[in-house]
């Protein structure tokens, strides 16, 4: 763990000025795009059992750049990070290598790993509706139905530049083709209540406000907003919308990842296998399902209560390869259709 | 045009290297290498850029351009409307004017400064929420129940963002003005009202024209800072440039794109600032050589209930930077009091701190040694070289720290490949992914704050200076130590200030380099931040401004001590 001493002036030009790389024994240093408090839970986890320290560096963007530039003297070992794009777009770039590992091809279900062996999903999401307690009656809706212009005015969502919006009209691309998905684009356009903006949380807040009917999210956010204690504004904004879990013509709710790999010259190579591994058993499951909110990848693992109360996930079963495939695709389509100027213009 | 032009400037050259001491070749090179090493970013992004097809440009003029470019123009001219007319209004009013406390409200005038564009930015998102204080209030006064029974502005607009990017980015044109109305204008006004001209018309026809040069220097640095930002209009949902350089990168996997637009953007500013250079080459002499009375003269006193009216107007812009964010964040960090007591949040401010120190004083040195090598050589090339290492200022920081961490990582390669052959074992990487990699980045960021006030200071000093002490014997290096410094004592607190403050709220570039564990106050609030949940970084935000505020404060003080022991 990072030392909580406080350095002096001394020990931040020693450590701090030239790079310390980080290789000694029982070390495991993470490059993540997860923000570290995500993560933490898990990591303590992970050096309680294996004795395994964690360093630990968060990235905003930049990270394959960042370890491509480093190349062989890289300190990275594995890598962590959200949505699937990432995660091959790691595998493409470079930055990686491919693992063959028993234990984690018996516990990870196929759909959720690189058939290579460079990426693996430890924890998924859906892109769900949210949907106002007050105003909204339909128990059932479908990714279609956002483009029906009896939503008009009603639908709020964050920048479909977003990661996991580009994800969604990926997926959307994969089921109905391009052009299908362009006019649904324009409709579901058409139907925003207002520019796109914010993250997710703010669109509930934006029902709660009475701006927008329904909007799209993922499913963890509304068990933080649910259970925030701190800030009981977002408890109410959380409990201002029902969990909808829109589905495609074959039923299915598109689901995202989170996932780890392993870096291409990983130094602490052991160490870092051992660290997936980790991540993929059933303790580390159950804390990621607990504290964060998200759905476990291991089979027959039930996710958390409040999560559990948003109804059964049925997700898709679409190969993750194919969504990551037509991202440039959908932001593409987001530019041309401008879903981000929103619905006047 | 341009073979003319040199073969004059070389002629004239000549004919003063007649009477000039011999020139100065290790200065020279050392300014050389310095301006080398602070062009490195830019340099590796003009590989990168080279090394791409072009194939995004199609979709790019198509779809995103025509609309980015609006909206930065807009936003850029919105910006500078409004930073302008406050910054100098603001300035003319404390400095012309008497009211009640004129003292107080003019350093605070100064305080928005320390408020980071993407922190007030969310705060005012929070401000003026359905779910905010304001609305809350129009609600209930006028008995509104949802968001459908009233219009209320929206602040998440191109405009929206505009207002919140002046609310903190007017003082630099306050204190860039505010130095010159104190220093020269005064007394070139004074001459003016003698010989009958309305106060009115001092200030549109003498006073204005004077501080031109101020205000384009502080402008510049707001417009900078505009085209640089990617937090606001990210979170408000303005399509940049600089937001499209992010998309092209990022979301369609082009780092080649996404480094095209960044340097055509960056060409554009270097455009910007040349032709401003250039307009106002002809107006030195008037501003240049005015001296400095030694008489105080009044400030227009303002009597009546009438007088009420200057302090309150004054602290409209002072709310509207400081106040609203302070109040937003203060309320989140009083809810969450234990993150003061997180040992990571002091670990945060001392690399803060530290980081922000040995920048200024990284920074100003630079911008010493290159304006003292201009100086003396005054070759035109040198003088490009200098203007071009402040350019960076205006690249995204994210994108400068990708540049900086490419050259990085080449260097610290290249060494570890050539010790590792020549004496068996490896350096690893010494700068890439080390506090120093930070330092370097925010210097090679910051250095045009530096660089500026230092050169606007040197201007106002008298020009012949410099030739006393050299014709009294002392060699140019010496007369430089020994007079120039001590005269730019104020110029170069501020540069000092100026770096340190804006070192404090860099994020982009420090979060791409920095170390493993390494936290700065701004990567600490981003960490807590990340999810769109900035509460959970209110104590470290807070923390940033009252830590930006100190030294705002200090300086303010210093250069009005200085300035009014001048009158």
């Amino acid at each position: 763990m990072i030392s909580t001493k406080t350095s002096g002036l001394g020990a931040f030009a020693l450590a701090a000025l030239f790079a310390t790389s980080a290789l000694a024994d029982g070390t495991v240093n993470i490059y993540t795009y997860r923000q570290p408090d995500l993560i933490k839970p898990v990591l303590e986890a992970f050096t309680a059992e294996t004795g395994i320290q964690t360093e630990v560096l968060f990235l905003d963007k930049g990270l394959e750049e960042r370890i491509l530039a480093e190349g062989e003297n890289s300190p990275a070992d594995v890598i962590m990070t959200v949505d699937i794009s990432r995660l091959t777009s790691a595998k493409e770039k470079g930055v990686t290598q491919p693992l063959i590992d028993e234990k984690l091809n018996a516990e990870l279900p196929a759909e959720y790993r690189d058939p290579e062996g460079n990426w693996f999903g430890v924890t998924k999401r859906a892109r769900v509706v949210y949907a106002s307690k007050d105003r909204v009656q339909d128990t059932a809706i479908t990714y279609a139905d956002l483009a029906d212009p009896k939503w008009k005015g009603k639908i709020c969502m964050r920048s479909g530049q977003h990661d996991y919006n580009l994800a969604l009209f990926s997926a959307a691309i994969s089921h109905w083709g391009a052009e299908k998905t362009e006019e649904w684009m324009k409709g579901l356009k058409a139907n925003l209540a207002k520019k796109p903006d914010g993250g997710d949380r703010p669109q509930a807040g934006a029902i709660a406000a009475g701006e927008c009917d329904i909007a799209i999210g993922n499913t963890y956010y509304v068990g933080l907003m649910r259970n925030n204690e701190k800030d009981p504004k977002e408890k109410e904004w959380g409990n201002a919308i029902n969990v909808l879990f829109p589905t495609f013509e074959n039923g299915l709710t598109h689901v995202n990842i989170s996932g780890a790999a392993l870096a291409k010259h990983a130094p602490n190579r052991d160490n870092a296998v051992k660290l997936i591994e980790f991540l993929a058993s059933h303790k580390a499951q159950q804390v990621y399902a607990e504290a964060n909110y998200e759905y476990p990848v291991e089979p027959g693992l039930e996710p958390s209560e409040t999560v559990k109360a948003f109804g059964k996930l049925k997700a898709d079963t679409l190969p993750l390869a194919d969504i990551a495939k037509y991202r440039k695709q959908a932001s593409e389509m987001v530019d041309r259709v401008g879903l981000d100027d929103g619905p006047s213009s | 045009m341009g073979q003319v032009a040199s073969v004059n400037s070389m002629g004239s050259r000549k004919a003063v290297d007649a009477v000039r001491p011999p020139r100065h070749p290790l200065l020279r090179s050392a300014a050389l290498l310095v301006s080398g090493i602070v062009l490195l970013p830019i340099i590796a992004l003009v590989f990168v850029a080279l090394s791409g097809t072009g194939e995004d440009w199609p979709h790019l003029v198509q779809n995103v351009l025509p609309g980015s470019i609006r909206s930065t123009l807009l936003l850029m001219s919105l910006v500078a409307a409004m930073t302008g007319v406050v910054g100098v209004a603001s300035a003319w009013a404390v400095v012309a004017y008497d009211f009640p406390f004129r003292k107080t409200l003019s350093w605070m005038l100064v305080l928005p400064f320390a408020v980071p564009p993407y922190l007030a930015a969310y705060a005012y998102g929070e401000f003026l929420h359905f779910h905010g204080p304001v609305q809350g209030m129009v609600r209930a006064l006028f008995g509104f129940q949802t968001i459908r029974d009233y219009w209320f502005p929206d602040i998440r607009t191109t405009q929206g963002t505009a207002f919140v990017l002046a609310a903190v980015l007017y003082p630099y044109v306050y204190m860039t003005t505010r130095v010159v109305f104190l220093m020269q204008g005064r007394n070139i006004a004074d001459v003016a009202r003698t010989l009958g001209a309305s106060p009115r018309r001092v200030f549109w026809r003498v006073l204005l024209p004077v501080a031109r040069p101020a205000i384009a220097a502080g402008l510049a640095l707001v417009l900078m800072e505009t085209i640089n930002d990617v937090g606001a209009a990210e979170y408000f949902g303005v399509r940049t440039l600089t937001v499209a350089v992010y998309t092209t990168w990022l979301n369609r996997n082009s780092l080649e794109g996404g480094a095209q637009i960044a340097l055509i953007m960056l060409l554009l500013v270097f455009v910007l600032l040349v032709a401003e250079q250039w307009v106002r080459r002809r107006q030195r002499y008037h501003a240049g050589r005015s001296t400095q009375m030694k008489v105080h003269p009044p400030r227009v006193r303002i009597v009546g209930l009438k007088r009420w009216a200057m302090p309150v107007t004054l602290l409209l812009p002072i709310l509207c930077g400081f106040g609203v964010p302070l109040l937003i964040f203060g309320q989140y960090a009083s809810r969450r009091m234990d993150q003061f007591f997180a040992p990571a949040l002091g670990k945060a401010l001392l690399n803060s701190l530290m980081t922000a120190t040995l920048t200024a004083l990284l920074a100003v040195a630079v911008a010493l040694l290159l304006l003292n090598v201009v100086r003396l050589c005054r070759g035109r090339g040198m003088i490009a070289v200098v203007r071009l290492a402040s350019i960076g200022y205006a690249l995204p920081g994210g994108i400068l720290g990708l540049g900086l961490l490419f050259s990085l990582a080449r260097f610290d390669n290249t060494i570890d490949a050539f010790i590792r052959a020549t004496f068996g074992f490896s350096t690893g990487l010494l700068l890439t992914g080390s506090a120093a990699a930070v330092v370097l980045a925010c210097t090679i960021r910051f250095i045009a704050l530096a660089e500026g006030s230092i050169r606007s200071g040197m201007e106002k000093l008298p020009a012949g200076l410099d030739d006393a002490a050299r014709s009294l014997g002392r060699t140019p290096v010496q007369s430089a130590l020994s007079v120039l410094l001590p005269l730019l004592r104020p110029a170069i607190l501020t540069a000092a200030v100026l770096v340190f403050v804006d070192t404090v709220k860099e994020l982009s570039a420090t979060i791409l380099l920095r170390p493993f564990g390494f936290n700065t106050l701004a990567t600490h609030v981003y960490e807590n931040a990340s999810r769109g949940v900035p509460q959970d970084g209110a104590a470290a935000a807070l923390t940033i401004i009252l830590t930006a505020m100190v030294p705002v404060l200090l300086l303010s003080g210093a250069l009005m001590r200085d300035a009014e022991a001048h009158l």
